[in-house]
């Protein structure tokens, strides 16, 4: 089996409400594929629709070509984890293994496998009910793994873990790409996806308004972008703006110039005699990126003023 | 990049069974594995049983306190009942005018009246019917006199005899559980009804007619090891008068009264030895009926009153002492059932609480099979529960009950029928709660409706708090009708009794009420499986 998601032309109503308006993306194997948008903006539905949990009014929705309804044993052809609080909470976590393992065939030496894989080996027998939220995303992990897919999709995992465990689920997460799997990963904080994910789904408002790989983003958003460090930063925003450029004042004393090149930049602030002391050009952080791409996607968003950059055009 | 090289392990090769095995392990597995369900199932099959027996012991104490004598062994302590020659509790009292007949023979008579004497419709008893004179000319239902041929003039014993009766005819008769019918109508003067009973071995023959001319062979009876001299003759039998209304807003009552019936006989010829010559009368059994009854003879006319009955005892009946059927020990079913159904709507519903359904249907895609699955196991663990459960309280609650009180008696496959069929209900409507749970998702609004159903038709019908017709209706008609598979003792159409769901009768056959309960799981389970089917997760 191809492992590979491909999802095509999703559309889904919740009563009048449109969470899924074509959706189309695809996900590859041997890469982990960040897959973020603000709160509401279909990553969920997407996932149950991918699953078959949810019914889309339209589109197509394909693991591995197939579609997952027709898959005999899916926990072999895909792992999910979709909520980590989804437990009988006086089940233990090794019963609540052992179950889904018997629905696929697969024997309790599978179960206890996963459990040393996913950290949890003291904890299994204890009622799953009392876990924290990570250690019940580590026993989602489990659950996802137990028939050693070659797909994996997970909903928001980083929730509730602690920075120990944020680290080692990046490391997870990379060496399943690494074993050529297509791993799906959603959240809504991109800081989370930094130095995670290869590849990057951006979705808002019920569709991908994004498909690429992450050096391409960071590369498309900091393009022609340059950082000037001056101590006359209202002199050089003048003389700049005045020469077409878009200049932004990112800091006390820098300023981020766009739509001019490095060279005509140094030449203006030279003609006009404005003083600088750095001049290199700008990286944009994954955050940064993302923020640009969905500025007019987030469809509730804090008033303008609270926004760090503030922008002055000509 | 090549992915299948680097693939860690290829999919599992798909299995050439269909997996529904799997399924139903992983449903099993779920259900052990909740030890609050485990201990819920127990703890019900403990309830169960535990009130059938305290059922048990309770008939028993009430019996010590009423006694007052020495210690009695067996069952001494509960009433004395006539058993007749198939171990069932009969009623054995009547007015016979009787003579011995030596081997075959047969007696022929006809009846040219029936009249009687019937309490008042709304009044005190009267302390005599024979002498007061509140009671008025009229005849109960089940009025009867005829020929009888009897092994002995002890109450109990074996007999077969055709009879006119004061609605239902000409009937044939014997050993007070079977009931023939021959000529319909009442008898008078105008119209007489000729009747005849003949021996041969072990065989008696019924035959009617209503000119003594033609004969109509209504039926035999078989009285095996009938003796060589039997006693044979005239009887009169009136069955109790019983006025039972239903109280608006609850309980029945009414009244039990003594009645009697008077037949006049004429062209009465006899063939065979009959060695006594004369005729003699006698009150079989007068402790059981009122007591009243006589003879009149006058050339070849004779005039027979009596009162009482020959037919089996109905149980509930008013026997004089504490009667237990085994419906009584399997009383725990109602509590044993809300346990039960409690379980069986969690078995989903708690699932559709915490999300976990998208985790049982993201393994198990075909959505129809995963509620095939949950039914199958809630219904396979309910019914082994009810069994142990209705096992244990009839068996040793009879055990118990049978030392103190009268229990009963029930063939093995009445007992096997209960028994069987208790667990059945258990598992029938467990899958009932499954799926109502399946297409409500709600624990509580699930296992409301159900209980309401199923046991609240149950209690009300047997606290008797809702007018007889009503109760009927929803024994009838509600998955409550399933608990007729719980009936003890046959429902006889030739007794006139209050045969009520508080004494161990329900109003539809025991397979019938179960297959009422079956067709609610089956409609419940058809829409939760479409449903499930439709919506998202």
């Amino acid at each position: 089996m191809e492992a590979t998601i491909e999802v095509s032309g999703l559309r889904k109503k919740f009563g009048p409400t449109l969470a899924l308006d074509g959706m189309s993306f695809t996900v590859q194997p041997g890469q982990v594929t960040g897959f973020v948008g603000p709160n509401g903006a279909g990553k969920s539905t997407t996932m149950r629709v991918i699953l078959g949990l949810d019914a889309a009014d339209d589109g197509t929705a394909l693991v591995g070509g197939q579609p997952y309804p027709s898959l005999r044993h899916p926990l072999s052809h895909v792992g999910a984890l979709l909520d980590a609080a989804a437990l009988q909470p006086s089940r233990s976590a090794r019963n609540h293994l052992l179950w889904l393992a018997h629905s696929q065939g697969l024997t309790a030496r599978r179960v206890d496998a996963v459990i040393e894989q996913a950290g949890l080996q003291t904890v299994a027998r204890r009622k799953a009910g009392g876990y924290s939220l990570g250690m019940r995303q580590r026993l989602g992990i489990a659950a996802a793994m137990l028939g050693d897919p070659p797909v994996l999709m997970m909903d928001e995992p980083f929730n509730g873990m602690d920075p120990e465990g944020i680290v080692w689920m990046r490391g997870f997460l990379r060496s399943l790409a690494g074993q050529g799997r297509a791993v799906l990963v959603s959240s809504h904080l991109m800081s989370e996806l930094q130095d995670t994910a290869d590849h990057l789904v951006v979705v808002g408002r019920g569709r991908a308004i994004a498909d690429t790989s992450v050096r391409e983003l960071l590369a498309a958003a900091s393009r022609d972008r340059i950082t000037v460090r001056t101590s006359a930063r209202s002199e050089a925003m003048t003389v700049l703006a005045h020469a077409g450029a878009t200049v932004a004042a990112t800091d006390r004393d820098t300023l981020t110039v766009s739509g001019l090149p490095p060279e005509r930049v140094v030449a203006l602030l030279g003609e006009s005699a404005v003083t600088f002391s750095e001049m290199t050009p700008h990286r944009a952080s994954l955050e940064e990126a993302y923020m640009e791409l969905t500025r007019d996607e987030v469809e509730f968003r804090a008033q303008p003023a609270a926004e760090p950059v503030e922008e002055a055009t000509s | 990049m090549t992915t299948q090289a680097t693939m860690p392990h290829p999919p599992a090769p798909q299995s050439g069974r269909d997996g529904f095995a799997q399924l139903v392990r992983a449903e099993w597995t779920k259900l052990r594995t909740v030890r609050g369900w485990v201990i819920g199932l127990v703890v019900t099959a403990l309830v169960m049983a535990g009130l059938g027996l305290l059922t048990a012991v309770g008939g028993s104490s009430s019996c010590q306190s009423s006694g007052g004598g020495p210690a009695r062994s067996g069952r001494a302590c509960g009433p004395t009942l006539t058993v007749g020659p198939g171990g069932e509790p009969v009623t054995d009292s009547f007015y016979f005018v009787r003579q011995p007949l030596t081997g075959n023979g047969s007696l022929t008579v006809r009846v040219t009246s029936l009249t009687g004497r019937i309490p008042p419709a709304n009044g005190n008893p009267p302390l005599n019917p024979n002498v007061s004179p509140d009671t008025r000319p009229g005849l109960v239902s089940w009025a009867k006199s005829g020929l009888i041929l009897k092994e002995s003039t002890r109450p109990g014993s074996a007999y077969a005899a055709i009879m006119v009766t004061a609605d239902h005819g000409v009937r044939l008769q014997g050993n007070y559980t079977s009931d023939t019918a021959g000529q319909p109508g009442a008898v008078s003067a105008a119209s007489p009804r000729w009747l005849r009973l003949t021996r041969s071995g072990d065989m008696i023959t019924g035959y009617d007619s209503v000119d003594g001319t033609h004969w109509t062979q209504v039926g035999t009876v078989q009285l095996a090891g009938l003796s060589p001299t039997v006693q044979a003759g005239l009887f009169t039998a009136s069955p109790a008068y019983q006025s039972i209304s239903s109280n608006f807003g609850g309980g029945t009552s009414g009244s039990i009264l003594p009645s009697q019936a008077t037949a006049v006989f004429d062209h009465v010829s006899r063939s065979g030895r009959w060695p006594a010559r004369t005729w003699s009368g006698d009150y079989i059994d007068a402790a059981g009926g009122s007591g009243v009854g006589g003879y009149h003879q006058a050339g070849g006319r004779f005039s027979v009153t009596g009162s009482g009955d020959i037919a089996p005892v109905i149980a509930g009946s008013d026997a004089g002492g504490p009667i237990l059927t085994l419906s009584n020990l399997l009383v725990g079913t109602f509590a044993g059932l809300i346990g039960v159904l409690v379980i069986a709507a969690m078995f989903i519903t708690a699932e559709y609480r915490r999300g976990l359904i998208r985790t049982t249907l993201a393994a198990n895609p075909r959505r129809g099979r995963v509620l095939a699955a949950k039914a199958l196991v809630i219904g396979s663990v309910t019914f082994v529960v009810g069994l142990i459960a209705a096992t244990a309280a009839v068996t040793l609650g009879a055990q118990i009950a049978r030392h103190k009180a009268y229990v009963f008696p029930a063939t093995w496959t009445t007992e096997l029928r209960m028994v069987v069929g208790t667990a059945a209900l258990l598992a029938v409507a467990a899958v009932l709660a499954l799926a109502l749970g399946a297409v409500l998702r709600r624990s509580v609004a699930a296992v409301t409706i159900v209980v309401v159903a199923i046991v609240l038709p149950y209690i009300l019908s047997v606290a008797s708090v809702l007018p007889v017709g009503v109760l009927d209706w929803l024994l009838r008609i509600t998955p409550a009708a399933a608990f007729a598979i719980q009936q003890a003792a046959p429902q006889y159409p030739q007794v006139t009794a209050l045969y009520s769901p508080g004494t161990g009768y329900f109003p539809l056959a025991p397979w019938a009420g179960f297959a009422v309960l079956c067709a609610w799981a089956a409609l419940a389970s058809g829409l939760a499986v479409v449903l499930i089917r439709r919506r998202d997760a």
